[in-house]
């Protein structure tokens, strides 16, 4: 592999789990550097550089949010969180704080392992936009704002390309109901879930085959949606 | 008082006018045919007036009605439903009476009830018919009803006055007045005496000559006259009130009222209904005082209870009333008109005076108060029926009978006393000095003993003097008259000694108990204040009510279903402290409803409910009919209902607090195991995956052993998440986290998550595009589709098609998931949804059976419905409905404001 070495922090306090995330993620080529709570993550996280933090929300000296918060104010690197919690308001919580993608324990290695991989494939990317995103047989055009499906053109309505732009900005994030209110409809509707489900309704029924099983806007439950490509 | 024009709505009046007509919207309507005597044919108009309304399709009910057997009227009341009436035991007779409770109980929307002024036979609900008619229009019936113009109490005596005959059946203005319709039957009085003639109009036998006399022609006319003339005021006063309405000004009785002052003798009755006519035609509201003076102070028991009735008389014709504490009646009466702003002042014609000196009220009143209106009623012109009075018979009087007798006996003794230690110093002292002492005599016993012993005192003492001192002695030969004017001094020292004692003690008297009232009552306020628990509470005030009163109390409270409870209830009647309770109006003793009963019922009511009934059974019954103890018992009453109120919220707030902090223990607990069970069960799973990845390689035989690890392992979380969520469902509310959302994002989720789990089905789904949204929780409502689909998944053979449809039905939407797999076994339907129920008992399919009950839980929390259903013997088919109730409107879309903004 000509690749750099890759980096990931694990921030985990079971080291059972910590044990078998390195085995996986070394398997695929990572360094994986380890820290058992809040202080010690943050520390690796300062002076390893990491391309990606994969991080426990319930931390014996911490919450994981926090060290989110504090995290995104000097860095940019994607976060995946782990929760025990099936509360989705602690991953709503994390999302809003600026975590990329979550997992719920108990979480399979593949799922964790093709999340970090849309996570970095995310970042890497973001350098090398080009002017067409493509998912399945659907085109947009960003530069012309024209969107075709196997090479038809779909009507789509200011709101719904402005949902849909915004996804393909985040693509394979998970967005919030929140952020995708507040990016689409601004401040003053996010509480109006509703809207954002309706357009969303519309643009899987203009852009996906089935649009009762969509393969790429994905809706992850009482949480927000996701574009995969 | 003239409605003026440019006076602004006073919101005060507005929410007053408003309130009134929302009381009256739900009261039932009341219409009086009213008339000038029997046999004008109030009955007759009344039934044919029933009879058109029943004619037009409303439904009326006959209550009672008296033909007096006129055929003609008897002949309307057929096709009209009747009430039985109740037959009730009075005297070995059985008497029949107006069945209110049946009246109640049939609730028709218009009765009929004849002769308003009837007194119901002792051991009914109410005295009084009106009273019966008062509560059916409370209960919102319509009632039409009659009334003669004799039976009107203001109008009592005036028409006692005309016929001769008083009538003892009198209906309280106040009530004719608050008549929605009044209806004149009108018959000149010619026409009515051909009538009797006739043999139309029934006159009672053992009425006889008085009747007879009755019907002369110059009462009838006289009658005629009050009748039209009342109606007339009537009308007048609705135009007015209709005026001031549009205007919205002030209608209210405010200004320019009227002070009656209630005197001791029996012409206060006749000053109480002159006043209350004189209001009425100004009208005006009107108020009437008694004033209790020291003299007033001794008068008898008997008077005191006629004085007590006549400020009944007063209150029930309108008044407010007062009893008021002064040196002098004018007095009193000056300080309350001025204090209430009343500007006239309306008395009786007081006696021609017993001296010629005195000066007469109305004098006294004009000179100590020029700017008040007097005016004077002349006696009445009939004083045939006086104020029934009744002896008492209290042991409260003979005990004060026993003192006077003590105080006499005193007062000789002291006469005596001082006859004895003076006669061996006669010869010492000169005569003026023996008398000198007898004087002091005299005075002390005026002190001590009051006016009475003071006079014997005085005779006792000149007796005395007379026969022992002045020559010659031990006789009564009076050499000088001289001893004479000595007699009178004495006399006179002793009397008005004993008045200004007397008036001073009464004074202080008034004053004590005034005080003892106020402590008494401020006691009691921080008493209840402190109490923290009801049966405390209420074994307090029992003790407190009972000890200031001197009377059986009873508390009756209410229990957290609101029902009165019955657990207390000694010796009170728990069906008359129901009716007041549902009411939230006193009743049984010195009421309108019972005053039979001994317990007087006393409603507790609060801004926010009526939180009981104070049942109170008084030693003497008189006791509750004076204004000031009623008032002090309906205040204990208002702190005893502030009090409960208090220790509810108490309650509510400590309930509260223990169950949100068993819930915080609950929902604490069950995270913690869910976290404790679910990390090492991660692990697992973790661990068995990443098994094949470590170096070097495994063998195809532990690579089968780590794929086992890992399924099972896969297994045991989704047992788990069964068993916690059955737990949270089965420790009380689930948290809905209820969202509009449409049905189809919930379907793909669902399928998505056991992408897996279906692999080797196939899956369709089928529905509509523009299905409306619904409101549900996303996660529970993923969870049982989920349950639902891996069931499925289960219980068919790889290869089966699963069917997801989902559509409107009614109000509900419906939900499908069918299979073409073996399909459930016939009455398994429901049995399928119990707590660990299986499929098939003895299976080789995993699981414990939590899933379908989970649905169910789930479903029911969202106000839908799961059933199974076999559609055939091939296949199974769960439906799920839920509630589409109202969906968020969206807003259009704003169209853009260029064309550069369309997406093409």
């Amino acid at each position: 592999m000509s690749e750099p070495v890759r980096t990931v922090v694990v921030i985990e306090d079971e080291a059972q789990i910590r044990r078998f995330v390195r085995t996986a993620l070394e398997a695929e080529g990572w360094r994986v550097f380890e820290a058992g709570g809040v202080k010690q993550g943050l520390v690796e996280a300062g002076t390893r550089r990491p391309d990606m933090l994969i991080l426990d929300l319930g931390l014996p000296d911490g919450d994981g949010v926090d060290l989110i918060r504090d995290l995104r104010t000097w860095s940019s690197v994607p976060v995946i969180v782990l929760s025990a919690r099936t509360d989705e308001t602690d991953k709503i919580e994390a999302l809003d704080a600026g975590a990329d993608d979550y997992l719920t324990k108990p979480f399979g290695v593949g799922e964790l392992l093709a999340r970090v991989r849309v996570a970095q494939r995310r970042t890497q990317g973001s350098d090398t936009r080009e002017s067409v995103f493509r998912f399945g047989e659907v085109a947009v055009d960003l530069v012309a704002r024209v969107v075709t499906k196997a090479g038809q053109e779909i009507h789509l309505t200011p709101l719904e390309y402005r949902l849909l732009t915004c996804l393909i900005a985040n693509a394979g994030k998970v967005l919030t109901h929140r952020q995708l209110l507040l990016d689409v409809w601004g401040p003053s509707h996010v509480e109006s879930s509703h809207y954002l489900r309706i357009y969303m309704a519309h643009l899987r029924q203009k852009l996906e085959d089935d649009p009762t099983q969509p393969k790429y806007l994905l809706t992850e439950t009482a949480v927000g949606f996701r574009l995969v490509s | 008082m003239p409605a003026q024009p440019n006076q602004r709505p006073n919101p005060d009046t507005l929410l007053e006018r408003v309130q009134r007509e929302a009381a009256q919207a739900e009261r039932g309507r009341l219409r009086i045919y009213f008339g000038s005597s029997a046999g004008v044919g109030k009955t007759f108009t009344m039934l044919a007036a029933a009879r058109k309304l029943q004619s037009e399709g409303r439904d009326v009910l006959v209550g009672v009605v008296e033909t007096h057997g006129r055929s003609e009227t008897a002949a309307l009341t057929e096709g009209l439903p009747l009430l039985p009436a109740k037959e009730i035991p009075y005297r070995d007779k059985l008497l029949a009476e107006f069945d209110l409770e049946a009246a109640l109980a049939a609730h028709p929307p218009l009765i009929l009830v004849d002769e308003l002024a009837h007194s119901n036979v002792p051991g009914s609900r109410h005295p009084k018919r009106w009273q019966d008619v008062e509560e059916l229009l409370a209960a919102g019936i319509d009632v039409f009803t009659t009334l003669n113009v004799q039976h009107l109490e203001s109008l009592n005596d005036v028409v006692g006055g005309i016929t001769g005959i008083r009538v003892n059946e009198t209906l309280p203005d106040t009530f004719f007045d608050s008549a929605d319709e009044v209806v004149l039957v009108d018959l000149p009085a010619d026409e009515l005496l051909a009538r009797l003639k006739a043999g139309k109009v029934y006159v009672a036998d053992k009425a006889g000559q008085a009747a007879q006399n009755f019907f002369r022609k110059g009462n009838l006319m006289a009658l005629r006259e009050l009748a039209l003339r009342r109606t007339a005021n009537r009308i007048e006063d609705e135009v007015q009130a209709y005026r001031s309405d549009q205007s919205i000004a002030g209608v209210w009785k405010t200004e320019a009222a009227l002070l009656c002052g209630v005197g001791p003798d029996a012409g206060a009755e006749h000053v109480v209904r002159s006043a209350a006519r004189l209001a009425n035609q100004l009208n005006v509201a009107w108020h009437a005082a008694y004033v209790e003076t020291p003299a007033l102070q001794r008068r008898s028991g008997a008077e005191r209870e006629r004085i007590l009735r006549t400020l009944k008389l007063a209150q029930e014709l309108g008044a407010t009333t007062a009893v008021l504490t002064a040196n002098d009646g004018a007095e009193g009466l000056i300080g309350y008109a001025r204090s209430h702003n009343l500007s006239k002042l309306v008395i009786g014609r007081s006696g021609a005076g017993r001296w010629p000196w005195t000066h007469r009220l109305h004098e006294y009143l004009a000179r100590r108060a020029p700017d008040i209106d007097i005016l004077e009623i002349g006696r009445g012109a009939s004083n045939g029926r006086e104020m029934p009075v009744a002896r008492s018979e209290s042991g409260e009087a003979e005990e004060a009978q026993s003192v006077r007798i003590w105080d006499y006996l005193l007062a000789t003794a002291a006469c005596m006393l001082a006859t004895l230690f003076l006669t061996p110093l006669r010869h010492y002292f000169d005569l003026a000095n023996i008398v000198m002492v007898f004087l002091m005599v005299v005075a002390l016993v005026a002190v001590r003993l009051g006016r009475g012993p003071a006079v014997l005192a005085a005779f006792l003492c000149v007796g005395a003097f007379d026969f022992f001192f002045v020559p010659p002695r031990l006789s009564f030969a009076v050499s000088d008259v001289q001893y004479l004017v000595t007699f009178v001094v004495m006399l006179a020292v002793g009397l008005i000694i004993g008045q200004m004692t007397a008036s001073l003690r009464f004074q202080a008297n008034v004053a004590l108990s005034r005080e003892e009232r106020s402590r008494a009552l401020f006691e009691f306020a921080r008493e209840m204040s402190t109490v923290l628990e009801a049966p405390t509470l209420i074994e307090m005030a029992q003790a407190a009510v009972a000890r200031e009163f001197r009377a059986e109390a009873v508390l009756l409270v209410i229990d957290s279903h609101n029902k009165l409870q019955t657990v207390t209830s000694a010796a009170a009647d728990i069906g008359t402290a129901q009716w007041a309770f549902d009411r939230g109006l006193p009743a049984g003793l010195a009421t309108d409803t019972l005053p039979g009963s001994p317990f007087l019922y006393l409603p507790l009511k609060t801004s926010m409910r009526t939180r009981g009934v104070l049942a109170v059974k008084p030693v003497n019954p008189r006791f509750l009919m004076i204004p000031e103890q009623r008032r002090q018992l309906e205040t204990f009453g208002a702190l005893i209902a502030i009090a409960l109120e208090r220790v509810h919220y108490i309650e509510v707030a400590q309930e509260a607090v223990l169950r949100i902090e068993s819930e915080r223990l609950r929902n604490s607990l069950l995270s913690a195991l869910s976290h404790d069970l679910r990390t090492p069960l991660s692990v697992l799973y973790g661990l068995a995956e990443t098994l094949p990845l470590t170096a070097p390689p495994l063998s195809d035989a532990q690579r089968t052993v780590a794929d086992a690890i890992q399924v099972e392992a896969k297994r045991m979380g989704a047992l788990i998440n069964n068993l916690l969520d059955m737990a949270r469902i089965q420790s009380g509310d689930i948290q809905l986290n209820l969202q509009w959302q449409p049905v189809e994002e919930v379907v793909g989720t669902a399928l998505a998550a056991m992408k897996t789990t279906l692999a080797a089905h196939h899956v369709q789904t089928e529905m509509a595009a523009d299905l409306p949204l619904l409101r549900y929780d996303a996660v529970l409502i993923e969870r049982v589709l989920c349950n639902l689909l891996e069931n499925a998944a289960k219980y068919t053979p790889p290869g089966s098609t699963l069917r997801i449809t989902a559509g409107p039905q009614g109000d509900m939407m419906k939900i499908s998931i069918a299979d073409n797999g073996p399909g459930l076994q016939a009455g398994q339907e429901e049995a399928i949804f119990e707590k660990f129920a299986r499929g098939e008992k003895e299976s080789d399919k995993p699981g414990v059976g939590l899933g379908l009950a989970i649905c169910r839980a789930i479903i029911g929390a969202h106000g839908g419905r799961i059933v199974a259903e076999p559609a055939s013997a091939a296949d199974a088919t769960f439906t799920i409905t839920l509630p589409l109730g109202e969906p968020p409107q969206m807003p259009t879309e704003a169209l853009p404001q260029d064309e550069d903004e369309y997406v093409r």
